[in-house]
């Protein structure tokens, strides 16, 4: 068993199914919320993370995490307090990216292959890569099925969440979080560039097949492992980048969904 | 005590304070309508109250364990949210499912405990959001603009629920409109906001106060009682027109 942890096709694979863990069930909340932008944002802001954590030599875990948390408690702020959010988010995110690309270009050539960072590096994920992955998306799914009820109820609306004692913003903040340790953790799967792929494609894909938000977000999970294991092999076989072949093979599995779910309501 | 006492409230927006000053009580038991015109301050006033708001001056408060049912203006689910009504019901607090299905059918709606919010009429959604309210045990009930996007009928038929499930149960309402065709009769006090309370009291007394037809001019003076002759002219717009 742990022989076969020696195969880097098995890690990938195992650090993708992880990743789709976590991703699945936030990002339903993404879809359903539409905090799409909120996701593109965090994400970018890891490039800057990446950077900051070479330059101090700290974890890219824990500079990543760190990074994406304050951009998503930034824009959750901004968010409350009804800016228009378009365009202050894309100042944010574009700037995010921009200055940690900037930022990258001082670290040491040899100890950096940006591409790795934008575009992810799944087959290179080792064993310790896993344990963080994994340890990650496990508390991410902790973190949502304790508040899942109180999350749902202020994801419906905000009022009657309050009317019955659930206070929106804390349920906000949980959000924030997890969506700082899943950028965290789908860096170096997906890479910054593709990461909020992750979180709304297989949510949208499971939408046409779900009659119950717990449905969707297991039906998420399942589609984005599918991806992960369709996008792999896919890589192997026509010699393709991994991570954009994940997303690639998450939207193929969309436009199924789709045909799926017109051919049903049409049925009925 | 009160159930609900606000005490000297000013709330403010950016744009300088929705509510000025205001100060009202609302008893155990009692049916009070707050109208004013758009932008009066009706929707910040029902927002304080329910504590989604806080007052920059002045305070709220609520009996000890008071039990609030609430029924927002509008709900506009995502559709991209999947959600059967008898879900709906169930959060954040699950409910037995037998008292779901009882509970809808006493608002008028026994058949759609399946179906997807997303799939229901207005007149179906108002309905299940009111069950959804009564199923708190509420003390009180508000209810703020409950029946936009229904008809005439409509809106008569909804404000007959719940002046009936309001007897059955006994709670107080506090009810906010912006026209007068919805003032229950059964109405005890009409308060009139415009940014502070203009005039208050039983609906015949306010109708009369000049502070009202200051607002409301006195073209509208025969509305409360076309709304009150609705009973004569009766198209049951209840569930059962549902297909």
């Amino acid at each position: 068993m742990i022989a076969l942890l020696n195969d880097f096709l098995v890690r990938a694979t195992l650090a993708g199914i992880g990743l789709a863990l976590a991703a699945g069930p936030l990002g339903c909340f993404v879809v359903w919320r539409r905090m799409a932008y909120f996701g593109d944002a965090t994400a970018h802001a890891a490039v800057l993370g990446v950077a900051l954590a070479l330059a101090f030599d700290v974890s890219v875990f824990a500079g990543t995490s760190l990074v994406a948390l304050a951009m998503a408690l930034a824009v959750s702020s901004l968010a409350s307090r009804g800016h228009a959010m378009d365009t202050s988010l894309g100042v944010l995110s574009h700037a995010a990216l921009a200055i940690g690309l900037v930022a990258i270009s001082f670290v040491p050539a040899v100890r950096v292959d940006l591409s790795a960072y934008l575009f992810g590096d799944i087959l290179a994920v080792g064993v310790g890569d896993l344990a963080v992955i994994w340890g990650g998306a496990l508390a991410v799914c902790a973190l949502l099925a304790w508040r899942w009820s109180s999350l749902l109820a202020a994801t419906l609306n905000a009022d009657l969440a309050s009317s019955a004692g659930i206070d929106p913003k804390r349920e906000q903040l949980v959000l924030t979080l997890a969506m700082a340790v899943v950028v965290a953790l789908a860096i170096k799967v997906v890479g910054a560039l593709l990461i909020a792929a992750m979180l709304i494609i297989p949510a949208a894909a499971a939408r046409g097949i779900s009659r119950s938000p717990e449905g969707m977000a297991v039906s998420a999970v399942a589609l984005a492992a599918i991806s992960v294991v369709g996008g792999l092999q896919g890589s192997l076989a026509f010699d393709t980048p991994a991570g954009p072949s994940i997303v690639a093979a998450a939207a193929a599995l969309f436009a199924l969904s789709l045909v799926v779910s017109q051919a049903r309501s049409r049925a009925q | 005590m009160s159930l609900i006492s606000v005490e000297g409230v000013t709330v403010g927006y950016a744009g300088g304070p929705a509510l000025r000053d205001l100060t009202m009580r609302i008893e155990r038991g009692e049916i009070v309508t707050v109208i004013g015109p758009n932008g009066s301050g009706k929707s910040t006033l029902i927002k304080t109250i329910l504590g989604v708001l806080t007052p920059t001056k002045g305070r709220v408060s609520r009996e000890r364990g008071l039990s609030i049912g609430y029924v927002p203006q509008e709900l506009a689910i995502d559709a991209s949210l999947p959600m059967t009504v008898a879900r709906f019901l169930s959060l954040p607090r699950r409910q037995d499912t037998a008292l779901i299905v009882e509970m809808l059918r006493r608002v008028g709606v026994p058949t759609v405990a399946d179906k997807q919010l997303s799939s229901l009429s207005g007149g179906q959604f108002q309905r299940v959001l009111l069950a959804r309210a009564l199923l708190a045990r509420p003390d009180i009930l508000i209810l703020d603009e409950p029946t936009q996007g229904l008809d005439q009928p409509g809106v008569a038929a909804f404000y007959r629920l719940i002046e009936e499930v309001r007897q059955e149960m006994g709670c107080a309402i506090l009810l906010v409109s912006h026209d007068l065709h919805v003032v229950m009769s059964a109405t005890d006090r009409v308060i009139c906001l415009n940014g502070h309370i203009c005039c208050e009291g039983a609906p015949d007394a306010v109708m009369d106060a000049p502070e009202y037809r200051a607002l409301f001019g006195e073209g509208t003076g025969g509305a409360l009682a076309l709304y009150q002759h609705h009973h004569d002219h009766d198209h049951d717009h209840g569930p059962e027109h549902v297909h």
